[in-house]
């Protein structure tokens, strides 16, 4: 189920724009990684080239190999939607379809791919992904009320599990609780330690405390200013880029000198 | 003092003199006897005593609040007799079509087969025959109310499927490029089209298609169509372009592609604007007179094939019944249908924007939990 990342020399451009360069990243399988930096530094950017998620916008490319378990994502002949139910995504704000209900949000990724299920398989896929997502003893009773009458953080539960249904090899948050509350945080934050015994998860996160928290590995971006393309400047063991890190802007930005 | 503020309760530093609640009602009847007296000076008519009525209630209304409150208070009551009186102006014509055609349309609809048969065999002889002996007038709409919905069916088939696969192209594909921008530009155009050329256009086509004088129900649907397109790609792209970017996202996200996007996330979610839309160009085109006068003729007979023989529908009814009554020597029956006809043309238009709300609320994103 899960798989290993390793991203090579990859650029981002935006149009003539280079957003992010030369990033040199191996991703363990069955791991929390978290990419922690300053606004506008390209984590997120990178983060939707690891499910080819940035070419929705216009113009965006990409130079540079990302591996999945050895197959290039950008090789010739790859089929970005394919790519996309290999590596789940979920977003800075939850987005549950307001059309559907709670059960037809989870089953959404099998449904409108236009795949057949017995009622008996997509009663036991929705029973799995909600508790695989800590969200079922809390919506079982109301599985055809909309998904958009639950709060904020049972939401972004109900995307995760939406994002699990599918069965990715590798889960990407995008600032997956910066619209949350601390309870709700807490509950997403425990349910990625849960995630990572089944899957390669990859977090963007401004809170450091929550890199900190969740993440075995942390990857520091940074800009050397505006219009200038961001950068991997170090990739460490958790616990060493906030204890010792070895180059100094880490130090000063998970210190809290800059950012 | 102490003796003063415990006889009258303590005034609050705060408040300032303010009119008595019953002010307005005074100065209401004030301006009403004061309107009455000047309308009379000038020739009393109910209009006129309206006007001056007003007038007068605005002056003694706003002159009072500013002899007790004060000139920012009087300024605010001003603007309120501004705002109400255009309210009101706005309003007078709305209310009076409607109840000129309630009053007069009422008879015509009320007369036993109405609704039920079509002009067919009914000529001056029977129009005279009811005008001076009074018995009932002859004849009805059916005819023209079938044509009416059968055009308009025609017209929504042709414009739906049309203009929606525009607002998609527009919305989802254009990328705001050379072609759209160019799509967007005639789709503007095309709103501003007088109906009668797009009457024209449609008769000419089907002339050069079909030979010359070819007037069916199907060449006034395509003349109608061409009013409505433009008006259901407007709505229609409105409504998905407030589609939030987020869902789409979330649905590429799940490795669902891009049409099945589309078809199963964007367009449900903007169902119920895209469905009030169309249904309020339907109620747009129903009463257009000058495109089906060109294209479908004036038929008196019953019709119900819309690609053969001229065809009626309720403007042209209405429009040839004034114009060119039964009988000319007795209009009256002819006025009563066609404002009978006209009523009912109303009632339709009414029950289309009704229907449009039910379908936006009907269709609307569920909540609740």
């Amino acid at each position: 189920m899960s798989k290993r990342i390793d991203v090579k020399d990859l650029n981002v451009y935006y149009g003539n724009f280079r957003a992010v360069e030369g990033v040199n990243i191996n991703i363990a399988a069955r791991s929390v990684t978290a990419f922690i930096g300053p606004s506008g530094c390209g984590k997120s950017t990178f983060l939707r080239t690891l499910n080819r998620m940035h070419e929705v916008l216009p113009g965006a490319r990409v130079e540079g190999q990302v591996l999945l378990d050895g197959d290039d994502l950008y090789g010739p002949g790859v089929d970005p939607v394919a790519v996309r139910s290999h590596v789940g995504m979920v977003f800075q704000r939850p987005n549950p379809f307001p059309t559907m209900s709670i059960r037809d949000n989870v089953l959404a990724g099998v449904k409108l791919n236009g795949k057949k299920l017995s009622k008996a398989d997509s009663e036991a896929l929705v029973e799995s992904s909600l508790l695989g997502a800590n969200l079922w003893n809390e919506v079982k009773d109301r599985l055809d009320k909309p998904g958009s009458g639950l709060s904020g953080g049972q939401q972004q539960r109900l995307c995760i599990a939406r994002a699990i249904a599918v069965k990715p090899d590798v889960i990407l948050m995008d600032e997956p609780c910066s619209a949350l509350d601390p309870i709700s945080t807490l509950a997403v934050e425990d349910l990625i330690n849960e995630l990572k015994e089944k899957y390669t998860v990859v977090i963007v996160t401004h809170n450091m405390q929550q890199a900190a928290r969740v993440s075995d590995k942390t990857a520091f971006f940074n800009i050397a200013g505006t219009g200038k393309p961001g950068k991997l400047i170090e990739y460490a063991d958790t616990t060493a880029i906030f204890n010792n890190p070895k180059e100094k802007a880490t130090e000063d930005y998970v210190s809290g000198r800059f950012g | 003092m102490t003796t003063l503020t415990a006889r009258s309760p303590r005034r609050s530093a705060l408040t300032r003199n303010r009119l008595p609640r019953f002010a307005p009602w005074a100065s209401l009847a004030v301006a009403l006897i004061v309107g009455a007296a000047l309308s009379t000076i000038v020739g009393f008519n109910a209009f006129g005593w309206g006007i001056f009525s007003a007038l007068a209630f605005t002056f003694v209304f706003v002159a009072w609040s500013a002899a007790v409150e004060g000139s920012r208070k009087a300024k605010d009551k001003l603007a309120t007799c501004l705002v109400v009186g255009a309210f009101l102006i706005a309003l007078l014509p709305l209310v009076s079509v409607i109840w000129t055609v309630l009053v007069e349309g009422t008879k015509g609809l009320a007369t036993p087969g109405f609704l039920g048969t079509s002009m067919n065999g009914v000529s001056g002889i029977q129009d005279n025959e009811s005008a001076t002996a009074g018995t009932r007038v002859l004849g009805g709409i059916y005819h023209s109310l079938m044509g009416t919905l059968l055009i308009t069916l025609w017209a929504t088939l042709i414009s739906v499927p049309i203009g929606l696969l525009t607002a998609v192209y527009l919305v989802e594909y254009g990328n705001d490029g050379r072609i759209s921008r160019a799509i967007t530009f005639f789709v503007d155009v095309m709103t501003g089209i007088p109906s009668i050329v797009a009457g024209l256009f449609a008769a000419a086509f089907f002339a050069t298609l079909f030979g010359p004088g070819t007037k069916t129900g199907f060449v006034a649907a395509v003349a109608l169509s061409v009013l409505m397109i433009p008006v259901v790609v407007r709505s229609s792209e409105e409504m998905l372009k407030i589609v939030p970017n987020e869902l789409r996202e979330a649905s590429y996200a799940l490795g669902v592609r891009k049409w099945r996007t589309i078809l199963k996330i964007v367009i449900p979610t903007a169902i119920s604007g895209i469905a009030s839309g169309v249904t309020l160009a339907i109620a747009r085109v129903i009463g257009e007179t000058a495109p089906i006068l060109v294209t479908a003729g004036f038929a008196t007979k019953i019709n119900m094939n819309v690609f053969a023989d001229w065809m009626s529908s309720l403007p042209t009814f209405i429009y040839t019944q004034i114009l060119n009554p039964t009988s000319p020597s007795n209009p009256g029956p002819s006025l009563q249908r066609a404002w009978g006809a006209a009523l009912v043309l109303i009632i339709c238009v009414m029950i289309l924007n009704l229907i449009a709300r039910l379908v936006a609320k009907f269709f609307a994103p569920k909540t609740g939990r």
